[in-house]
């Protein structure tokens, strides 16, 4: 493989020059200033420098674990440092069935992340409870904490979690940086009993 | 055919000991099967385990027959692992009233057994060391195996009859 690279400079050359850098966000621009407003800003620089728990459970983690790996590399949507602390994580991506008797670890993960936290249910078993509609699976996580994006799929395919973790970051470049501290907000954790 | 001799022998041993209490023996499968009573369940446990070497406990579980006298199965596997041999005894006990001595006299591994026993079907093991719920969440309130309880979760709100055909 690498034989072949090296053959190909062409190939290498244009890919070494090739770096993908985002957009400013829409803003007023002229001679030696640029002015945007100061949540574009911050949603600019989180939405691409999320930190992903993951709360993989079942064959969607495995799904999770290709789309990490090299061939789909959620490291290109600047997802690369996983957090395995809820501290530190902004993102919680539950992938797999949760039973009835680990909801409350769930939540209580959910609960030790800190603002701003967003949340996302891949595959059928987390959006809905899936092929598991008996007494012991929960039926969907959103019965305990709120869901920000829902992956459908059983399990979802390496393509369709990077997807939904897109829609993540549209969610995180356009929220308001008042949305957190809104009533709004404020009504949908009382929902779940979360302060 | 040599099982099958074994199986008599076996189940001849047992006539010995414990007579009337040894009833409705069977084989389906070459296994041996017998019904037996709660006040003699524990002898017929050790004296399988000490005099017919039956050493190894492979499960407790129970099987829920709505309707009849006594309701609830408690079913024992044990395994002779000299003579390379199964043996199946079944308890049945009163649904309005699931007690049966606890097995964990005989064998310290019928702790957790009975717990799943008790968790999923309601079974009380009287003697049992710490009887409590193993496998589903303690708040569950209901003992989810019993035919009267519903497998699936009330809380699903997508399977509605329409997308089935129903």
């Amino acid at each position: 493989m690498l034989l072949i690279l090296q053959r190909d400079e062409h190939f290498l050359f244009i890919n070494m020059s090739e770096i993908n850098i985002v957009d400013a966000p829409p803003g007023t621009e002229g001679p030696g200033y640029f002015a945007t407003s100061l949540d574009k800003v911050i949603g600019l620089a989180r939405s691409n420098s999320l930190w992903p728990l993951p709360f993989a459970t079942s064959c969607c983690g495995i799904e999770f674990m290709a789309t990490m790996g090299s061939h789909y590399d959620l490291g290109r949507f600047g997802a690369e440092r996983l957090s395995f602390s809820p501290r530190q994580a902004d993102v919680l991506m539950v992938m797999g069935t949760i039973a009835k008797k680990m909801a409350p670890v769930l939540k209580q993960v959910y609960i030790q992340m800190a603002e701003p936290r967003w949340v996302m249910a891949v595959g059928a078993c987390a959006s809905s409870g899936g092929i598991f509609d008996t007494y012991s699976v929960l039926q969907g996580i959103d019965e305990v904490i709120p869901v920000d994006v829902y992956v459908p799929g059983c399990p979802p395919r390496p393509e369709a979690i990077l997807d939904g973790f897109q829609r993540i970051q549209d969610l995180v470049k356009n929220e308001s940086g008042r949305r957190r501290n809104s009533d709004y907000y404020r009504d949908l954790l009382g929902q779940y009993g979360i302060k | 055919m040599e099982e099958t001799t074994l199986n008599n022998t076996i189940h001849v041993k047992l006539t010995e000991k414990f007579g009337e209490k040894v009833t409705a023996v069977s084989e389906p499968y070459g296994l041996l099967t017998f019904v037996t009573y709660k006040d003699v369940i524990v002898n017929v446990l050790s004296h399988l385990k000490e005099e017919l070497k039956f050493n190894f406990l492979t499960d407790i579980t129970a099987v829920h027959y709505p309707g009849k006298e006594h309701g609830i199965a408690v079913v024992y596997h044990l395994h002779n692992m000299v003579e390379k041999v199964r043996i199946r005894i079944k308890v049945f006990i009163s649904e309005q009233n699931p007690t049966i001595p606890t097995a964990t006299v005989v064998w310290k591994g019928a702790n957790w057994m009975e717990r799943e026993t008790y968790d999923l079907f309601g079974v009380k093991f009287e003697g049992h060391p710490d009887l409590r719920r193993i496998l589903n969440m303690d708040d569950l309130g209901v003992h989810p195996m019993l035919k009267q309880y519903p497998l699936e979760d009330p809380n699903r709100v997508d399977k509605k009859d329409e997308f089935f055909g129903r």
